[in-house]
């Protein structure tokens, strides 16, 4: 079986896909954090299929950059998580409602 | 700077530094920025006096301070003009400064405002010497303006009352009227002559076509019109006697009012070169001596009176700049400053005497109670009404005679006319006061004033009585005459002599006019040998015309304040209220409403915003995949 780069684009933008709408339709908080890493790694996958296709090592660099990125807003979106469950009691998302004048 | 440029300059220095000490510092000095300031005033008078004698023994000269403007060919200079013409005015304004301001102490005591009062009218003697001095129409201009702002100021300086504050407006805004011309007449000179200064204005100024000549002169007569209170702009003087009476003496008689005439004689040359100005001169200056001698004939306030009175005098003033003989003018005017100052500094110490009452109808027979005051009066009154030797009947004459010489038979009658109302309006004033039986209150205790005030008055008389020595007829052979006539000699005569009848014949006349002035009020009020109530209803129709001065201020007010006024309501209401208004509160809700609309998006809800923001991706991308 012969995997071409579209395969891989195609698996990463259903994890995209899937990412974005468990960010759009869950209420827990975590649940949010957990499918936006699903979005950040559907897109490093994205990333490594074309470089590997393209045979360049610039995406690989990339994804390196992205993980690390990602691993570090994972610690201040826990954070956030525990801040938020401290002031709310709850970590659901319908109760950050007052992003408003 | 050689020692003549310092005395000069120092002469306009010492009421500058009054007025800012008084006014800066004024609480610290209290009652010593009286005294101090009617020193410094002195000090400016001696100095004065010294460069009379300088100039009249030597030549006049020009000395520079500083350079204002130098912008390209457009130079001003500060720097002043000392001749035989502005140290005669300088002499005399700083005299009577000088006597005003010692009276002042007297007067303003205890008055709260003693030393704001003192900054001011040092502040006011300071501009009116610039005036004389300048030796540029801009210069001219700038403290044109300033005596003018003294004026508004000191008219308005007890504010609390509305009238004053009032009266100082109604000045400031009719004086606008005429200094509105003034600054346009300037303009002109400098875009027709490319420069200020009197000396190149006046050796050029035959070179302009006449009819711009004209214009020039009439303009610079506009303002004349307002500041020396000339019909139709004569309405603010009579009301500017809200002011103190010390003020209304200084500037409202001997000094600003004369700017009028002073600017003419300075600029004599601009209107030796255009009769058809002169001889509006000469037609204003006839009218308005004859309707404010008609007016003050039955008024009853007496500062009012002698406010007429002076209107009437500065108009016998521009009849004779008008006719040419600027001499005349000249005399005239240093001869009633010193009379009119009299009168007004008189009337003062009868207010002051009678705690303030100002009608006529409410005094009588202060004679005996307030001697001093009264003889200085008559003195004045004298003067005034052309009686031989005061000064007035010298002065007077030589308009009068030269009216006559010079063919002017019609303004030498109204001349004579209004000699004779002169004289009645000034001893029925006398009469009613200081004679006849006394209408005083009883409660009120008349007091003669204090010597602060009455050597002052003493002084004055004494002038009043001899200074018209110095132009005894015929005019033109006199040491007055010869003195100040090397400043005239350079202008083009227009108007020369057709007569030349000896001047006893002519003198003759006006002191027949005088006398029976005199008698007429004698008549009326000492004897009552007529029943005035009679009178009065058989010449109601001029009766009310002249007790209601000519209408002329109810006629402004229809024609001109009336409008205004409905135009503001007009601007106010439509245009301001709604139009402008509208507008801005229109633009103002529209906006409130639609983001009302609008801010319905931001919810608050962190979910919404993430579906919006996806849909705002997906959207992009569709866009981006289907063009």
């Amino acid at each position: 079986m012969n995997v071409n780069v579209n395969d891989y684009l195609a698996v990463a933008s259903i994890i995209f896909c899937i990412g974005a709408l468990g960010v759009l339709i869950r209420k827990n908080l975590i649940t949010i954090f957990l499918s936006l890493e699903l979005m950040f790694n559907a897109a490093n996958l994205g990333f490594v299929a074309v470089s590997e296709y393209l045979n360049l090592m610039s995406g690989d660099i990339f994804v390196i950059f992205i993980m690390v990125v990602a691993a570090a807003e994972a610690a201040i979106l826990l954070g956030i998580a525990i801040a938020f469950y401290r002031e709310k009691g709850t970590i659901n998302i319908d109760k950050a409602n007052e992003l408003k004048m | 700077m050689n020692s003549k440029d310092l005395i000069v300059w120092l002469i306009p220095f010492f009421p500058l530094l009054g007025a800012i000490l008084w006014g800066v510092f004024g609480k610290y000095f209290k009652n010593y920025s009286g005294y101090l300031g009617s020193i410094f005033i002195v000090i400016s008078f001696i100095l004065s006096t010294v460069i009379f004698f300088t100039v009249a023994y030597g030549h006049g000269f020009t000395s520079t301070l500083y350079p204002w403007i130098d912008a390209s060919y457009f130079k001003v200079n500060i720097s002043t003009t000392v001749d035989r013409l502005s140290v005669i005015m300088l002499v005399m304004v700083t005299g009577i400064s000088s006597l005003v301001h010692i009276y002042s102490i007297g007067y303003m005591k205890d008055d709260k405002g003693f030393a704001r009062y003192f900054s001011y009218l040092n502040l006011f003697v300071f501009s009116m010497i610039m005036l004389i001095m300048a030796n540029n129409f801009l210069l001219l201009y700038v403290f044109w303006e300033a005596v003018g702002f003294c004026s508004y100021i000191l008219i308005g300086f007890w504010y609390e009352k509305k009238s004053a504050s009032n009266a100082g407006k109604k000045a400031f805004i009719v004086n606008r009227i005429g200094d509105f011309g003034f600054a346009l007449g300037v303009m002109l000179i400098f875009v027709n002559m490319g420069t200020l200064s009197y000396s190149s204005v006046f050796s050029g100024i035959h070179l302009l076509p006449p009819y711009l000549i004209t214009t020039i002169a009439l303009l610079l007569f506009a303002g004349a019109i307002g500041k020396s209170a000339q019909f139709p702009l004569h309405v603010w003087l009579p009301d500017a006697m809200e002011g103190p009476t010390p003020v209304s003496a200084l500037i409202h008689a001997a000094t600003m009012v004369t700017a009028g005439v002073y600017l003419i004689a300075r600029c004599h040359i601009i209107f030796s070169y255009s009769p058809d100005a002169s001889n509006v001169v000469l037609i204003i200056g006839g009218t308005t001596a004859f309707i404010a001698a008609f007016i003050a004939m039955t008024q009853f306030d007496i500062k009012r009176i002698i406010a007429y009175s002076t209107i009437s005098q500065l108009g016998y003033m521009f009849m004779a700049v008008g006719i040419g003989s600027y001499a005349a003018g000249i005399f005239h005017l240093v001869s009633h400053a010193i009379f009119k100052g009299l009168l007004f500094l008189t009337a003062g110490s009868v207010m002051h005497g009678m705690s303030g009452e100002l009608d006529l109808r409410k005094m009588g027979g202060l004679y005996s109670k307030m001697k001093k005051t009264a003889i200085t009066f008559i003195v004045g009154g004298l003067a005034l009404s052309g009686i031989p030797p005061f000064s007035g009947f010298f002065s007077k004459d030589a308009i009068l005679a030269s009216l006559f010489n010079k063919g002017d038979y019609f303004f030498w009658i109204i001349g004579e006319l209004v000699a004779f109302m002169t004289a009645f309006y000034i001893f029925r004033l006398i009469f009613n006061v200081f004679f006849g039986e006394s209408h005083v209150d009883k409660n009120l205790h008349v007091h003669e004033s204090p010597d602060v005030m009455t050597i002052p008055l003493i002084i004055l008389a004494c002038f009043a009585a001899v200074f018209g020595f110095i132009g005894l007829p015929p005019f033109d052979h006199s040491i007055f005459y010869n003195f100040i006539n090397k400043d005239f000699a350079n202008s083009f005569n227009f108007s020369p002599a057709v007569n030349n009848y000896p001047w006893y014949l002519l003198s003759t006349v006006s002191v027949i006019a005088g006398i029976s002035g005199i008698y007429t009020a004698y008549v009326f009020y000492i004897k009552k040998s007529f029943n005035l109530e009679m009178l009065k209803k058989r010449f109601k129709t001029i009766y009310a015309l002249s007790f209601n001065k000519l209408y002329i201020d109810e006629i402004y007010d229809f024609a001109i304040v009336k409008p205004m006024k409905n135009f503001s309501v007009f601007l106010w209401r439509v245009v301001d209220s709604f139009v402008i208004d509208g507008a801005v509160n229109g633009i103002a809700q529209w906006i409130s409403v639609t983001s009302s609309k609008v801010r319905k998006v931001q919810n608050g809800m962190l979910m919404s915003y993430v579906f919006t923001l996806t849909v705002g991706v997906i959207a992009l991308l569709a866009y981006y995949f289907v063009r």
